[in-house]
C-alpha cells in the first residue's frame, strides 16, 4: 500500500538475529519499540554493536542517528565488547560511604582498570552500577552476575587474580 | 471473572493454608536472595520432607520482611519465631524450633519484639513477607483484588476518586503533589483516542529500594492500584516503567500480569462489566533523568529520556499526546486499602498535611539496614535509634540524607523534627522517594556534597545549559575543595551557583541538584572551611588529609 516494505536483511546468520527479529515482531516494527529491541540485542549479543544498529534502523524504519543517540543516551547500554568475567561494583550512596570507592581503588591497583575499561587479556571488566537496590549488603559488588555482599578491597583483589588466573596471594597493599 | 470466583478462590487458598499446622516463610526478595536465601528454601523443604511433615509443615516463598542486614530471614507461624542469618545447614534447627519449640543458637534467632518490627505501621507492605508474590491466589486470599471489583462493580468514578481526595494521599515519588487532584485532573481531561495510565517503577535515587521491594514482595498489590486508577480516570491502557537493574521485579511483575490476565482479573470485561485494562511493562535502560515524567513518557515513547518543559502537563497531554496519569509504585500500593477502609481511616493516620505512612529504605552506618513503614510525623530520631537500632560501633550520629540526589543531610539538631514533608522542605531537604542514609562521623560532608554532584552531573541530560554546565562546574569546584586547592572566591562561586542552577534548569534534576551542596554548607559549613583554609579532612576521606584513613579499611 505505502510504497515498499522491503524487510532488513540480518547482518549474518547468526541465530541471535532471530531473537531480536521476534521482539521487532512482537512489537508490529513499531518505532516506540526502540528501547526495548536495543535491549533484546545486548542480551544477545552482550553489547551493541554499529551493524545491529544499523540492521535496527533499517528494520524499524528510524534514522540511524536516531538509534546512535538514544544507545549513547542511557546508561545501561554499551557498545563496548564485554570482558570474560565482569566486576560490577554498586556506587550507590550506601554502597559509597561503605567503602565503594576503595573497591575500585582495589581494583585499578591489581589490574589497572578504570571503571568501564578491560584488561588487556580481555579476562575482566569493571563496571560501576548507581544503585542495585541491595543496600542492606554494603558495599556490594556483582561477580558475573552473582550478588555478593559487605565486600572489602583483599576480596575484589583476589576474585580479579582469580580471574585472570594469576597466582592468588594474600598480600594486599593495604587500603 | 466475578465477585463469586474470585471468593471461591480466596477460599480455597485459605483452607488450603489452615491445613497446615505450621508455616514457614522464607523471604525471596532480592537481598535474602543474594545470601542465598533461595537454597535455604530448599533445604527447609528437603528437611521437612525428610522428617515426613508434608501435611503439617509449609515451606513458603515469600516476600521481603524488611530487616535486610540480618538476611537471609525465616519466620514462622504468624512471625512468632523469627530467624536471621540462616544458612542451608540451619534447617534441622529451625524445625526443630517451630515443630519441638526447642530454643536455637543464638546467633541466628531473632527477637520479633524488637522495636524495629513493632515500631512499624505496615499499609504499603502489610504483604510484604507474608504472601507469595509468585502466586495470586495468595494475593487474592489475602483481599486482593477485592477492591478492584467493589470499585468497578459498585461505585463510580467520581466516588472512586472522591475516597482517594479524602484519604489526603500524596505522590510518594516525592513531589508531594495530592493524588486525588492529579486523577481528577486526567478524569476530566478528554482524550482524542484513549487515555493511559502509568507506573513510574524506574526508582533511581541511590540508596533507595522502596519500590524494588514492593514489587518483587506484592507485584499485584501495584496493579490493583492501577486497574484502580485507571477505573476512576477513565483509562484502559497501563505501562509500568521500571528500572531494567532490577530483573527480578521485572520477572515477578511479568508473571504477575500474566497470571493476571490468564484468570481474567485484568483484561477485558473485568467482574463482569465494560471495564477493561491491560498494562505491559516497559524497561528502563539506566537514565536517572527518566524519572521525571514528561521524560519518562519520552523513554516509553522510544526516545531519548528528555523531559520537556511543563505546561501542558502530562495529565493533559501525556504518552502520545493523551492524557496520563503517572503515579509511582509507592502510591499505587496505597490505593487497595485506602478504597477499603475508606479515605477518612487513611487521613487520620499522619500529620495535618501529610496523611498515611510512608515506607523508608534504611540504609548508611547505621545498625537495621532494610525497609521500614511508619507513620507519617514520626520523629528522625525513633527512626535511626529506635527502629534502625543505633549506629553501630559507638560511633556519633552526625546526618541522615534524605531524597537522594535531590534531598539534602538533616544534622543532628532536627533529629526530633517530625518526619513529613513540610518539615523536611523546611531544612532545605526533601521528602524525595524515601531513600534514608545515615552518616556518622567517618562520612565527610564535603564528600558526600561531591558524591551527588558527580551523580548529577553524569545523569544530566544535557537538554538544557544550567543544569549540563551548571553542575559540572560545581562538581569541579568541589573536587577543588576536597583536594585543598580552592580559595574562598571559590566557594563564593559555588553558592552562587547553586542558586543559579536551582532558579534556571528546565526539569527536577537540574532544579533540586544543588540540595545536597546548599545543606551541607549550611550545617556543615566549617567542614568546608577547614579544607579550604587548613588543608584538613577530619573524616579523613578527602586528600588534604594525606592520611586517608578509615574508609573502607
Amino acid at each position: 500500500m505505502l510504497g515498499f516494505s522491503a524487510k532488513a536483511t540480518p547482518p549474518s546468520s547468526d541465530r541471535r538475529w532471530k531473537i531480536v527479529e521476534g521482539t521487532m515482531r512482537r512489537h508490529g516494527y513499531a518505532p516506540f519499540a526502540l528501547i526495548e529491541v536495543l535491549h533484546t540485542v545486548q542480551e544477545s549479543f552482550g553489547f551493541l554493536t554499529d551493524e545491529a544498529l544499523r540492521f535496527v534502523a533499517e528494520s524499524l524504519k528510524i534514522p540511524y542517528s536516531k538509534v546512535y543517540g538514544v544507545a549513547t543516551f542511557y546508561h545501561f547500554f554499551t557498545m563496548k565488547p564485554p570482558g570474560e568475567h565482569a566486576c560490577v561494583v554498586c556506587t550507590g550512596t550506601a554502597c559509597y560511604i561503605k567503602g565503594a570507592p576503595g573497591l575500585l581503588k582495589a581494583v585499578e591497583e591489581e589490574a589497572g582498570i578504570k571503571p568501564g575499561e578491560t584488561t588487556p587479556d580481555g579476562k575482566v571488566s569493571l563496571l560501576t552500577a548507581r544503585c542495585l537496590g541491595a543496600c542492606g549488603l554494603a558495599p556490594a559488588v556483582v561477580y558475573d552476575g552473582e550478588v555478593a555482599g559487605k565486600v572489602t578491597n583483599e576480596q575484589i583483589k583476589e576474585r580479579v587474580r582469580q580471574y585472570r588466573k594469576l597466582p592468588t596471594t594474600t598480600t594486599g597493599a593495604g587500603a | 471473572m466475578n465477585h463469586e470466583e474470585l471468593d471461591r478462590i480466596a477460599q480455597i487458598e485459605q483452607s488450603n493454608t489452615e491445613s497446615f499446622e505450621h508455616t514457614i516463610k522464607v523471604c525471596t526478595a532480592a537481598s535474602c536472595l543474594s545470601s542465598h536465601s533461595d537454597e535455604v528454601k530448599t533445604a527447609l523443604e528437603k528437611e521437612v520432607k525428610h522428617r515426613g511433615l508434608e501435611n503439617c509443615c509449609k515451606v513458603k516463598g515469600v516476600g521481603c520482611m524488611g530487616l535486610c542486614a540480618a538476611g537471609p530471614l525465616v519466620s514462622a507461624d504468624h512471625n512468632s519465631k523469627m530467624y536471621q542469618n540462616v544458612t542451608a545447614l540451619d534447617a534441622p534447627a529451625i524445625l526443630d524450633s517451630v515443630v519441638e519449640n526447642k530454643p536455637v543458637q543464638p546467633a541466628i534467632a531473632l527477637d520479633p519484639k524488637i522495636p524495629f518490627f513493632t515500631g512499624q505501621k505496615k499499609i504499603v507492605l502489610e504483604n510484604s513477607g507474608e504472601i507469595d508474590p509468585e502466586r495470586i491466589e495468595d494475593y487474592i486470599a489475602a483481599g486482593g483484588y477485592q477492591a478492584l471489583f467493589d470499585a468497578i462493580t459498585g461505585m463510580t468514578p467520581l466516588q472512586v476518586i472522591e475516597q482517594v481526595t479524602r484519604s489526603g494521599l500524596r505522590g510518594r515519588g516525592g513531589a508531594g503533589f495530592p493524588t486525588g487532584l492529579k486523577w481528577t485532573t486526567v478524569a476530566k481531561a478528554s482524550a482524542k483516542k484513549l487515555k493511559y495510565v502509568i507506573c513510574n517503577a524506574d526508582e533511581g535515587d541511590p540508596g533507595a529500594f522502596m519500590d524494588r521491594s514492593v514489587l518483587e514482595s506484592d507485584p499485584h498489590r501495584v496493579l490493583e492500584g492501577m486497574a484502580i486508577a485507571a477505573y476512576a480516570v477513565g483509562a484502559s491502557r497501563g505501562y509500568i516503567y521500571c528500572r531494567a537493574e532490577y530483573p527480578l521485579a521485572v520477572k515477578r511483575l511479568r508473571m504477575a500480569i500474566r497470571a493476571a490476565e490468564h484468570i481474567g482479573v485484568l483484561g477485558n470485561d473485568i467482574a463482569d462489566t465494560q471495564f477493561s485494562f491491560r498494562v505491559e511493562v516497559r524497561l528502563g535502560a539506566g537514565a536517572f533523568v527518566c524519572g521525571e515524567e514528561t521524560a519518562l513518557i519520552s523513554s516509553i515513547e522510544g526516545n531519548r529520556g528528555t523531559p520537556r518543559p511543563r505546561p501542558p502537563f502530562p495529565a493533559q497531554e501525556g504518552l502520545w499526546g493523551e492524557p496520563t496519569l503517572i503515579n509511582n509504585v509507592e502510591t499505587f500500593a496505597n490505593i487497595a486499602p485506602i478504597l477499603k477502609k475508606g479515605g477518612d481511616w487513611y487521613a487520620a493516620i499522619g500529620t495535618e498535611k501529610s496523611k498515611g505512612t510512608k515506607v523508608f529504605a534504611l540504609a548508611g552506618r547505621v545498625n537495621n539496614t532494610g525497609l521500614i513503614e511508619v507513620p507519617m510525623g514520626v520523629s528522625l530520631r525513633d527512626i535511626v535509634f529506635k527502629l534502625g537500632g543505633g549506629i553501630p560501633d559507638g560511633r556519633k550520629f552526625k546526618a541522615v540524607q534524605t531524597g537522594g540526589p535531590s534531598g539534602g543531610c538533616v544534622p543532628d539538631q532536627y533529629l526530633d523534627m517530625p518526619v513529613d514533608y513540610e518539615s523536611l522542605a523546611g531544612v532545605g531537604s526533601i521528602m524525595g522517594s524515601g531513600g534514608m542514609i545515615v552518616m556518622d562521623e567517618t562520612s565527610c560532608m564535603v564528600d558526600v556534597a561531591k558524591y551527588f554532584m558527580d551523580f548529577c552531573m553524569s545523569e544530566s541530560c544535557g537538554k538544557c545549559v544550567p543544569c549540563r554546565v551548571g553542575t559540572a562546574h560545581m562538581f569541579d569546584l568541589l573536587q577543588k575543595i576536597t583536594e585543598g586547592t580552592a580559595s574562598d572566591s571559590d566557594l563564593e562561586l559555588l553558592e552562587r551557583l547553586t542558586d543559579m542552577v536551582r532558579q534556571t534548569s528546565l526539569c527536577g534534576l537540574g532544579q533540586s541538584a544543588p540540595n545536597p551542596v546548599s545543606t551541607t554548607l549550611r550545617y556543615f559549613r566549617d567542614e568546608y572551611a577547614k579544607h579550604i583554609h587548613d588543608k584538613t579532612c577530619e573524616a579523613g576521606t578527602c586528600l588534604p588529609a594525606g592520611k586517608a584513613a578509615g574508609v573502607g579499611a
